[in-house]
């Protein structure tokens, strides 16, 4: 292995940093504020904290929030659209929804206002024919006026251009004649597929965000380079492979989600190597908790995801399901007296009560203090902390009085009703693809993962938890083992029996040869290419595709359809045999597999001793108190067996091992927990 | 029932949101394997848990259409009564309007469940099939004068005796529908949601007890019960009046006029539609359960956090509106009710409770599902078709901000399809698909905007229909707001200009090639005074051309 190889998450709080020494024996981390004013600045000040030299790094590469946040905060820059005659207000009309099920107050603001979206004359026909030809004139003009207007970035979206994208590519080499910048995305090239508003929106949140990608990603790279590194800045994407930057700055929508997908990639990695390839990846943090589901060693991926109310983003990334319940979740006495934990978070300002900030709300932080299973000495970046004593109160006062119960019930109510949530989360992103979540195993990361995870497997009825040596720093090191990965789709819209089997094929090698030459152009050196298809298929007259994993060459429709039967009858337990199957769209995956560093190197040096505790403290499991050791993390070695109840401190994290559930140190640091029964 | 153990508050909450993913599993199933666009893109159908003596709502799923909040309550009750002799493993079809239903393309179907050998509850759902026959490919005629004319209507039978599909109604049931072997992918997924809630719900009985968790969907529904009277008691008592009206029947050209007076006496509300038109000739006539089912939707609107079960209506009233159009009776035809009748009379309730509480409501919003349907062939492939589209518009202005632009009907989550979908799928071809500049009610706070649509026939020829609403009078505005546009429809037929007589509704019209209609729907009322809009949100809607 040539050189460091280096993963960077950064995240609203903290920016987590992993190094990989060459060839790949020992690793470095470390945690620093992030600095949200320009993210670059943590990263940078994160790289000497780890002591590296930069000119010794071999891969550096960076999980981003800058495009998502871009999108959730509406500060993207100013944008343009030019369109098909007679569609310029598609990306605010939507598809007629509205925010919320019930209750008709709300509002939406599209990210590119109605006044910078200007109308050509054209038409392409869903068969892909000219019904009006391109008017270039008009399309010189409107480039003309929105770069007059101070507009930064363009779009150019029109209908049909899926089936036939030859307007949009001259409309594209006329306004870049006149465009001041390299900012001008063109919809089928972010996304050929069908469907228009869908389509426009992933295009537009690509040019929303792609300066701004551009910018930072320079800024980074200038940096980078000025402290000595030499290599390419590779970019983590929400379908958890990577990208060079200039990839990224071009396929900005690329980079949604881009640090979740990292998590998610590196709980795969970890799991199939501690020998588990079926797990439930649950990060949870201060304000949410995001679970996603690895089958079969892979972290699954969708291409359904709206980042905000109407704004869809359609490009594949990780299917990732995420409820509004992390540390900083509030509880509280709703109208009907039952007892609710979240969607409102205290967020890290003014936080948890416990962390004495001004905050008034008892969080499920709080409730973890008052029983026992945090330490108040040790909360991160905590400096005035709340005695203990009075957050109990005030939960007994806001949430123990109106249900009838003292301090301690009360926290341990809000645990349980948080655990519920979660666990509501888990059965639904399992259950919604068929899966039953007893046939998994959790994978807990993140800051307060692993305090809820047991408690969470053994609502579910999930036997095993894995925590992986840096609950923390998992994001960081789902960069390093990323993959350079490029995907495709081509919308096609016909019955499958009547396709010919060498088309499918053709258009499956052209995008196989397109990826090909993206990871050649990548620069950035590859131990193989690996070349993956699949079909998304329909039953016809039904709206939802099913896909499959497809052979090419040797695409052989009547092969392919036995096979949709046998995985949509094992699915949905119906048979569809009389219907008639359609092909909707063709996808194909390609990836340049990079070295791979092997979870081994967590494995802890020390030597296994007596579980002589580091100290005990009193902690409430069901209702009353055990007696309960404290263990660090950095002192279990290798093949230690722990028996709960015990808390398990390490810097960026805690583990909570409840009574009746044990765990032992696998070869590579992880904590595989057997979550037992409850005792 | 043995005695329940005591109820710790916890375990409530656990059971409470344990019953509505069993729901919620339901929809995502049922919805997955549909065909009818309308079910499977536009969401339309619901699934549900009700209890074993009196049918009430024990709980729905989460993505369950709104519409249906009231209607399979009430659709199980008449079949309970109806039906004593279910066993298990039997399942229900029904779609008849009179039995607690909406119009004939909401098919119900239900189910016993039974738990260690006895009945526990019944799982029921509900979806809008593309089509059930009838004189209109896709059911929404908008000229019927009895309900025969409307399609098959289908009395609560057996469509699976005791597990096993009972071919003969199936094959009753296929052979007088349009493209029976979609109608055949809806059924088998409407039964395989019934399937994965019985066996969801009978987990979760055997993790928590049977006595506990009936225990606990008492309180619950005790504590719907008073969430419901508490946010009542916040609205001054009173009696309120709101006249609303649809355009008219479709036969006979004069509006119908909803007359609602809302009495609230402390915690509990009672709403009368006393005065309101007669019954009507053309197929707007709903069925009073239906009417009450668009009382407690608007209710879930104005009071969105009250859990949905049958607690949280108990605190309503609502008389029987006999001798209206409002209690439609048999042979009555309805098939513009589900959509427009009951959108009204939830405007009818906003109106009410927007003199009441101002502070807390919205304006009118737009009011019209937008229903556009057209049955056609097109050579080129061979293929007979139906589409179906329906359309959004804009929602009411409100205190902290404007209306939204194209919302999604008040009794609906339903989305529109893509146009490049529908262009790829049926000879027609969107010449425009736009916001309606205009159509905004004024005010203080605007309304939302409404939609503008031109679409053109491009091969073969094809039969136009429409039921929708808001054509001869603009959703209202509220203290002191303007209403917005109204509906209006615009047909080009061999180059001649055609304005349905109707405004809002027609059928029959012949399309052929080159012909088009154009479709512009409400925008929604404004609030508060347009004087007092503030200049700076006038000049934005200047510089974007609203």
């Amino acid at each position: 292995m040539a050189g460091w190889q280096v993963g960077v998450d950064v995240g609203g709080t903290f920016t987590d940093i992993m190094a990989v020494e060459p060839g790949g024996a020992a690793f470095r981390v470390a945690k620093v504020p992030s600095s949200p004013g320009d993210q670059s600045v943590g990263v940078i000040s994160g790289l000497k904290a780890l002591g590296l030299d930069l000119a010794e790094v071999g891969a550096f590469v960076h999980g981003t929030t800058v495009g998502t946040n871009a999108v959730l905060e509406r500060k993207g820059v100013r944008c343009g659209l030019i369109t098909t005659r007679g569609f310029r207000d598609m990306l605010e009309l939507g598809r007629r929804t509205r925010p919320q099920l019930y209750g008709l107050t709300g509002s939406f603001e599209a990210i590119i206002p109605r006044e910078l979206r200007l109308e050509v004359p054209e038409r392409i026909g869903a068969a892909g024919q000219v019904i009006v030809a391109l008017d270039e004139d008009a399309v010189r003009d409107a480039a003309e006026r929105l770069a007059a207007s101070g507009v930064e970035a363009l779009v150019i979206h029109f209908l049909h251009s899926y089936a036939n994208p030859d307007h949009e590519l001259r409309a594209a080499e006329i306004a870049r004649q006149v465009w001041p910048n390299r900012f001008v995305t063109v919809g089928h090239e972010i996304l050929r597929e069908v469907r228009e508003f869908e389509r426009g929106s992933t295009a537009a949140v690509n040019a929303y965000i792609q300066p701004l990608m551009w910018r930072y990603l320079s800024r980074l790279g200038d940096e980078l380079k000025r402290n000595g590194m030499t290599k390419t800045l590779l970019v983590m994407q929400g379908n958890a492979g990577t990208m060079t930057a200039t990839s990224a700055a071009d396929h900005a929508a690329q980079t949604v989600m881009s640090g979740p997908a990292a998590g998610a990639l590196a709980a795969a990695r970890i799991g199939n190597e501690a020998g588990f390839r079926n797990l439930i990846a649950c990060d949870m943090g201060g304000t949410s908790f995001d679970v996603s589901l690895i089958k079969g060693g892979e972290p699954a991926l969708s291409a359904e995801k709206d980042i905000a109310y109407g704004v869809p983003v359609r490009v594949p990334m990780i299917d990732i399901h995420t409820i509004g319940a992390g540390g900083g979740s509030i509880a509280r006495i709703d109208k009907a007296g039952l007892l609710q934990v979240g969607p409102e978070s205290a967020g890290s300002w003014p936080g948890p009560i416990c962390y004495g900030r001004g905050g008034t709300e008892p969080t499920v932080t709080d409730a973890n203090l008052v029983l026992g299973r945090l330490d108040p000495q040790a909360m991160p970046g905590v400096e005035a902390p709340v005695a203990t004593e009075e957050v109990r109160e005030i939960i007994r006062r806001r949430i123990g009085e109106p249900l009838g119960l003292d301090g301690d019930a009360a926290a341990a109510a809000i645990l349980a009703v948080a655990t519920h949530h979660l666990a509501g989360a888990i059965r639904l992103v399992s259950i919604e693809r068929g899966e039953d979540p007893r046939d998994y195993a959790i994978f807990a990361f993140g800051g307060a993962g692993a305090l809820h995870a047991t408690a969470l497997a053994r609502e579910l009825g999930i036997p095993k938890v894995l925590v992986p040596r840096f609950p923390g720093a998992t994001s960081a090191l789902g960069c390093i083992l990323a993959d350079l990965r490029h995907d495709f789709v081509r919308t096609i819209g016909r019955p499958l029996l009547d396709c010919d089997g060498r088309a499918i094929d053709a258009i499956l090698a052209e995008q196989r040869a397109q990826g090909e030459a993206l990871v050649a152009e990548d620069g950035v050196p590859v131990s193989g290419v690996v070349v993956r298809h699949e079909a998304d298929l329909l039953f016809r007259g039904q709206s939802h595709v099913f896909r499959i994993p497809v052979e090419s060459p040797g695409f052989d429709p009547e092969r392919v359809l036995a096979r949709f039967h046998d995985l949509y009858r094992a699915r949905f337990d119906i048979d569809l045999g009389e219907m008639r199957a359609v092909l909707t769209n063709l996808r194909t995956t390609v990836l340049g597999t990079r070295q791979t560093v092997s979870a081994a190197i967590f494995a802890p040096a020390v030597e296994a001793r007596e579980a002589a505790p580091d100290r005990r403290r009193p902690v409430q499991f069901g209702d009353r108190r055990w007696d309960t050791p404290i263990l660090r993390r950095e002192h279990l070695a290798v093949g230690q067996e722990v028996r709960g109840p015990a808390i398990i401190e390490q810097m960026d994290a805690t583990t909570v091992l409840d009574p009746g559930a044990a765990l032992v140190v696998d070869s590579n640091g992880n904590l595989v927990i057997t979550v037992g029964a409850a005792s | 029932m043995t005695l329940a153990p005591p109820l710790d508050p916890v375990l409530l909450s656990v059971i409470q949101s344990g019953l509505r993913q069993v729901a919620t599993e339901m929809d995502v199933v049922h919805e997955k394997t549909a065909f009818s666009p309308v079910i499977a893109e536009g969401l339309d159908r619901a699934n549900g848990i009700y209890d074993r003596v009196t049918g009430e709502v024990i709980a729905q799923g989460d993505t369950g259409l709104p519409s249906f909040i009231g209607i399979l309550q009430f659709s199980t009750q008449h079949v309970i009564r109806l039906r004593p002799d279910l066993e298990d493993g039997d399942v229900i079809i029904v779609n008849d309007p009179y039995l607690g239903g909406t119009h004939l393309m909401d098919v119900r179907m239900l189910t016993p469940f039974h738990y260690r050998g006895r009945l526990w509850c019944y799982l029921a759902n509900v979806a809008h099939w593309s089509d059930t026959g009838g004189m209109v490919p896709g059911g929404f005629t908008s000229t019927a004068t009895e309900i025969q004319q409307e399609g098959l209507r289908i009395p609560p039978v057996r469509i699976q005796r005791r597990g096993e599909i009972d071919r003969d109604v199936l094959q009753m049931v296929l052979g007088n529908v349009r493209v029976p072997e979609e109608r055949l992918g809806d059924l088998k997924a409407q039964m395989s949601a019934l399937k994965v809630g019985a066996r969801r719900l009978t987990e979760l009985l055997d993790r928590y007890g049977a006595d506990t968790v009936d225990a606990a969907i008492a309180e619950f529904k005790a504590r719907s019960e008073r969430m419901m009277r508490a946010h009542i008691a916040t609205v001054p008592n009173g009696t309120y009046q709101a006249t609303v009206y649809n355009d008219s029947d479709g036969v006979t050209f004069e509006t119908l006029a909803i007359r609602l007076t809302m009495t609230v006496a402390d915690e509990e509300v009672t709403f009368s539609f006393a005065g309101s038109s007669p019954p009507c000739k053309g197929p707007m006539n709903c069925p009073a359960d239906l009417a009450t089912s668009g009382i407690y939707i608007a209710m879930k609107h104005v009071f969105p956090d009250v859990p949905i079960n049958a607690g949280c209506f108990a605190p309503i009233k609502v008389e029987r509106p006999v001798g209206t159009f409002l209690d439609a009776q048999y042979p009555r035809p309805c098939a513009g009710a589900a959509a427009e009748v009951c959108q009204r009379v939830m405007e009818a309730v906003f109106g009410a409770m927007g003199q009441a509480i101002p502070e807390r409501m919205f304006a009118a919003p737009f009011g019209t599902s937008g229903n556009f349907s057209l049955g056609g062939y097109d050579p080129e492939e061979d293929r007979r078709y139906i589409m179906y589209m329906f359309s959004g518009g804009g929602y009411g202005g409100w205190a902290d901000g404007d209306g939204l632009t194209n919302g999604c009907s008040s009794l609906s989550i339903a989305k529109t399809q893509p146009i490049e979908v529908l262009e790829q799928a049926f000879p027609i071809l969107y010449e425009e698909y736009a916001l309606r500049e205009g159509s905004a009610g004024a005010g203080r706070h605007r309304g939302g905007f409404g939609l503008n649509y031109r679409v053109r026939l491009l091969r073969g020829e094809a039969k136009a229909a429409f039921v929708m609403d808001h054509g001869v009078t603009g959703p209202a505005g509220l203290l002191g707001g303007e209403p917005g546009g109204m509906l209006a429809i615009e047909l080009s037929q061999g180059g001649r200009r055609v304005l349905p007589p109707h405004v809002s509704k027609g059928e029959g019209y012949v399309l052929e090639v080159g012909d088009w209609i154009q479709v512009r729907t409400p925008g929604g009322g404004g609030y508060g005074p347009a004087a007092e809009r503030p200049a700076e949100a006038i000049a934005r809607d200047e510089a974007r051309g609203y």
